[in-house]
């Protein structure tokens, strides 16, 4: 059954209508043209697809696109202001926080709604809030330090 | 994933309906659990009732005779750093946080981590016998690879075990889950909402087919202060108990007045036994004390070869738990971080 869903995704009004079963994940990649997010074990079990839901981090392989309807979506995509870098990504690549990339853009996501709730977390908030993104290449010291330096820089963490 | 239709009802009463209409259909709520299972083709439901936006069930409030009401739909982050029940529950709050991630505990709700399926790997595969997907076929664990089975209440039928973290705090805390059908709204007691596997293992829960979890209610707080819930897993963090402990303590004048112990990762239910909490009552919290009640809750405790070190490890995780929570609870890592 197709269903029409709603939502917003990175500040703009996304339409589709998604196939019964498909994930926010799949909506996103294929029908939105979104490919920030990560498809890593479609298990809920890697972190590469989490994005934020109403301000919270998901996984967007286990949430139906159906449940999604008017609430706002915001990836990777949607971190920078215009042409300007978010804290996070900017520190991200000072601290050579991502080797292949493909945890990035979860971690991304799941350190921004840490810095949104918390602006200086403790080392232990920051290991607590990607505990569960995996990256088999960082070895995630350079991430969790990323993270704590990006705390330290100026701008705003909300856009 | 099989096709399914897809209806968003928007009171108890239509959700229920909806579900009458649709026996085989599935609520889904975080839909963690479920959507997880339905890209195996383990849960096929030809109908999805999204109770996820029924008004109601979304809210934690404050209960005439001094406990707390938690919403099927509120989420575990939600319990978790909730103050209420950070300040007089605190046992619940740090075993949800001993559990899942952070993503997930956002969309996990509380209604859904009661009704999780097993974590059996065998389960998870349809190509595998189960005598949990279908009745009477057949049980692949058993003689099979059982390092996370069941030491206790296990039956020649299944061996699985119930994963949930939460539901270990809550049966330690003597929880009440509130259930609404087509005939009306009942009362079951956590002891006896999860069930152990007997002859139908095909059945997790008392919960009828036609009803639906609407909250679960929190006695008046008692225990307070010395409580622990300490985990063992493969790694500190995000992995499933191997075996857990829930303890809780009254103290006074250097004895236990009251005590609650529930076990997690070693049943198909959050393992309980009044006998070894009323044989902590009255004595000193010491080692021989705390032996004597791991003694009667391990009490017909077997292995199945792989797992038969559960049974050595579950009393040490106990003993450990106990004097955890006599000594005033976790430290500031938590019990779970380090064990
Ligand atoms: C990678 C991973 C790791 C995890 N680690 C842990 C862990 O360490 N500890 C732990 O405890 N849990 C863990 N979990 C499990 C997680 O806690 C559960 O998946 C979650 O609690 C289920 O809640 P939900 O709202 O998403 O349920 P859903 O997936 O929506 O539903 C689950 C089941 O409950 C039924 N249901 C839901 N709500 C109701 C209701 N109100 N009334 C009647 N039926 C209902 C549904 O029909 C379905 O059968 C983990 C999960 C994953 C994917
Ligand atoms: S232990 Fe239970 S869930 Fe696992 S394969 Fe056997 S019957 Fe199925
Ligand atoms: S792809 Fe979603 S958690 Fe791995
Ligand atoms: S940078 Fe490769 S997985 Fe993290």
């Amino acid at each position: 059954m197709r269903t029409p869903v709603q939502f917003r995704h990175n500040g703009t009004e996304a339409a589709v209508f998604a196939d019964g079963g498909e994930s926010l994940l799949t909506v996103l990649r294929e029908r939105v043209g979104d490919t920030a997010p990560k498809y890593g074990c479609g298990q809920g079990t890697c972190g590469a697809c989490t994005v934020l839901i109403d301000g919270a981090p998901h996984l967007a392989c286990l949430t139906l696109a159906e449940t999604v309807q008017g609430r706002e979506v915001t990836t990777a995509g949607g971190l920078k202001d215009g042409a300007a870098l978010h804290p996070l990504q900017t520190a991200f690549m000072s601290h050579f926080a991502a080797q292949c990339g493909y945890c990035t853009p979860g971690m991304l996501m799941a350190a921004k709604a840490l810095l949104d709730r918390s602006p200086r977390p403790t080392r232990e908030e920051v290991v607590e809030a990607i505990a569960g993104n995996v990256c088999r290449c960082t070895g995630y010291e350079p991430i969790i330090n990323a993270i704590l330096a990006a705390a330290q820089m100026p701008g705003p963490h909300r856009y | 994933m099989n096709r399914f239709t897809y209806v968003r009802p928007v009171t108890v009463a239509d959700a229920v309906a909806a579900k009458a209409g649709a026996p085989a259909g599935r609520f889904i709520a975080g839909g963690t659990n479920l959507v997880d299972l339905m890209k195996s083709d383990v849960e096929r439901p030809p109908r999805l009732i999204d109770i996820g936006r029924v008004p109601g069930m979304d809210a934690v409030t404050a209960l005439p005779d001094g406990g707390l009401r938690i919403g099927a739909l509120v989420t575990n982050a939600r319990v978790a750093y909730d103050r209420q029940i950070a300040a007089a529950y605190p046992l619940l709050a740090e075993a949800i946080l001993a559990g899942a991630s952070a993503q997930l505990r956002n969309a996990a709700t509380t209604g859904g981590n009661l009704l999780q399926r097993t974590r059996c790997h065998y389960f998870y595969d349809p190509s595998m016998p189960c005598n949990k997907r279908t009745r009477g076929a057949g049980c692949a664990a058993i003689g099979g690879v059982t390092r996370m089975h069941a030491i206790l209440g296990a039956s020649e039928h299944c061996i699985a075990t119930h994963p949930s973290d939460m539901c270990v705090a809550l049966a330690a805390l003597e929880a009440v889950v509130q259930v609404s059908g087509p005939h009306g709204a009942r009362a079951i007691p956590m002891a006896e909402f999860h069930r152990l596997p007997g002859d139908r293992p095909d059945l997790d829960t008392t919960l009828g087919a036609d009803e639906m979890v609407t909250s679960v209610d929190l006695p008046a707080a008692r225990f307070t202060t010395h409580t622990a819930y300490m985990k063992l897993r493969d790694r500190a963090s995000y992995a499933f108990a191997i075996v857990s402990v829930a303890a809780a303590l009254r103290l006074r004048d250097g004895r236990i007045e009251e005590a609650r112990l529930a076990l997690g990762g070693v049943a198909q239910k959050p393992w309980r036994r009044p006998e070894a909490e009323e044989a902590l009552r009255g004595r000193a919290p010491d080692e021989a004390t705390f032996d004597r009640a791991a003694d009667i809750l391990l009490d017909g405790a077997r292995g199945q070869g792989d797992n038969d070190f559960k049974i050595g490890l579950a009393r040490a995780v106990l003993l450990r738990a106990l004097a955890q929570a006599a000594a005033g609870g976790s430290d500031a890592q938590g019990g779970h971080a380090r064990a």
